[in-house]
């Protein structure tokens, strides 16, 4: 599985121009970051990526489909999305029937879209929730939910849009367990977050973007040395990279390891 | 400013109480933060403060809570609205949907407090620019970004003037820069306009930075209450699912590894562990 976006551009109905010329290339098995101010692109960039959205100019492939050829239902099958907002996609009654929704739309057969989803559920720590109204949950639960509704479908690309929003520091584990989980499954795993610590935590690729554009885009270590570009679009580095270039140290470290490592002895 | 005295309050048909014998008192001005894991009692202590709990959802409350002089448990809600506002974490709750654009969302509440046209209209900008909004007035607000949409949350409350402010996660869904410069825009609205801040938080380098006090809350109950360099930097912390900041983790670190004294304060924020390393 591959993706690729080629001089994509898209102005949103009303005139506001969110990407200006986009070209990335995503090969199986990578794991990336969007980071970037608000307004930034990112969403509206990931959403190309499943069709919700299709290029103004440029293109955008998902292996041999090109995403203007292709409805958003079908373009499911191959990549998930997990919405910012988890109340923007619960359509059910209860929480394994939620999580069952995309699977079976899918056309899982009923016992795969029922396995599928109550391994997804005890992933994200919510299989005793399972008979539970949606709605009956907490926000951080609804949120762990609407994950385990993208894990349930098996897609080889998984897109998680601001997924460590509200949670605390169990739920950040955990969501970091479902990333790293992912990545040994070899899937394509994007995310969006502000949570520059998250991201240098489990992703070793970044794209920083500005303005609808791709502003750095490479390994997590090199992109957080950036600290003059990162403040362009509202980002600071990791506190780890901050503490060490107010050190004076030369080198931006990503674990706490390497800071202890850096320190003159 | 805030006064509780043994407030122990259950939601309908809940077992075990949501908050549990809180007694605290805030003085006016403070900037107060209160952390805690999720389902710690933070939103319900938030909506309590504001008398949507337990006006609105019910349930059972025993103790006394006092904002500005108002007994919040029994004041009607809209004279609460007038001292004390209430900025929930998710901006879609808050935003009325009554309104086309972000103008006229911010003057909803001026609108309700019959505040005159002319005084109405300065105000509107000055908050506008405070809340980085400028350029967006005329955008409805269905057409933002999500920390756009959060900013226009806080500004519509701002606008009103309130006494007490009361913010629940204000900035989960600003990018960190933004985030920062809320904590920013309460820290001086603390320091110079004297209202009182009390904000629940998971973003502890911030709270670290700008709070005057940390409140921690585990299991609806108030397990510790101090400045920021004590709470945070407290080896409980992670009892109470909480995270350290990376500058206290990574001074521990040095510590275990005999790199630094065991008896340096740990730091909390990053000119603290600027020091603590040279």
């Amino acid at each position: 599985m591959n993706l690729v976006i080629d001089d994509v551009g898209f102005t949103y109905p009303g005139g506001a121009e969110a990407l200006r010329g986009v070209s990335l290339r995503i090969q199986g098995g990578e794991s990336i970051a969007f980071i970037g101010e608000n307004g930034a692109g990112k969403t509206t960039l990931m959403k190309h990526l499943n069709g919700l959205l299709k290029p103004s100019r440029g293109r955008v492939t998902v292996d041999d489909w090109d995403t203007r050829e292709h409805t958003v239902a079908k373009l499911a099958a191959r990549v998930g999305f997990v919405f910012q907002n988890p109340d923007d996609q619960i359509v059910e009654r209860t929480v394994i029937d939620e999580v069952a929704f995309g699977p079976r739309r899918l056309g899982q057969s009923e016992t795969d879209a029922l396995a599928n989803s109550v391994a997804a559920l005890e992933i994200v720590g919510l299989s005793d929730e399972s008979r539970t109204h949606p709605y009956d949950l907490s926000a951080s639960q609804r949120k762990l939910m609407t994950l385990a509704s993208v894990l349930a479908m098996r897609t080889p690309v998984v897109i998680f849009d601001e997924p460590t929003m509200g949670q605390d520091a169990r739920g950040l584990k955990l969501i970091g367990d479902i990333v790293e989980e992912l990545k040994r499954e070899k899937r394509i795993v994007l995310i969006i977050t502000h949570d520059i610590d998250f991201c240098s935590a489990h992703f070793e690729r970044v794209v920083a973007m500005a303005d609808g554009r791709v502003l750095i885009d490479g390994p997590t270590a090199e992109v957080m040395a950036r600290a003059d570009l990162l403040a362009t679009t509202n980002v600071e580095p990791p506190q780890l990279v901050r503490l060490a270039q107010a050190l004076g140290l030369p080198v931006a470290p990503l674990t706490i390891d390497g800071l202890i490592a850096a320190l003159p002895r | 400013m805030i006064r509780l005295a043994d407030v122990t309050y259950r939601y309908p048909r809940a077992t075990v109480p949501a908050l549990d014998g809180l007694s605290f008192e805030v003085s006016t001005g403070q900037f107060c933060a209160v952390i805690g894991a999720n389902g710690a009692g933070k939103t319900t202590l938030c909506s309590a403060l504001a008398g949507f709990v337990p006006q609105f959802y019910r349930g059972t409350i025993t103790g006394s809570i006092e904002v500005a002089g108002l007994n919040v448990v029994e004041s009607p809600l809209a004279d609460i609205a007038g001292t004390v506002g209430l900025v929930f974490s998710n901006p879609f709750n808050q935003i009325t949907g009554a309104r086309f654009t972000v103008r006229d969302e911010i003057a909803f509440g001026l609108e309700n407090m019959a505040v005159p046209v002319a005084e109405m209209e300065p105000r509107i900008e000055e908050i506008m620019r405070f809340a980085g909004l400028e350029g967006l007035a005329d955008r409805s607000p269905f057409a933002l970004s999500g920390g756009q949409q959060q900013r226009l949350a806080i500004a519509s409350v701002l606008v009103m003037r309130p006494k007490v402010v009361v913010l629940d996660e204000p900035t989960s869904q600003l990018d960190p820069v933004g985030a920062k410069e809320v904590f920013s825009v309460l820290r001086s609205l603390a320091t110079t306009a004297e209202t009182t801040v009390f904000m629940a938080e998971q973003k502890l380098e911030w709270v670290a930075a700008f709070a005057d006090r940390v409140l921690v809350l585990h299991q609806g109950k108030l397990v510790a209450d101090g400045p920021p360099g004590e709470v945070l930097a407290s080896p409980d912390l992670g009892r109470y699912g909480l995270q350290p900041t990376r500058y206290t983790q990574v001074a521990r670190a040095a510590q275990l590894a005999g790199l630094r004294s065991a008896d340096t304060p740990l730091p909390v924020t990053l000119e603290q562990a600027v020091e603590f390393f040279n």
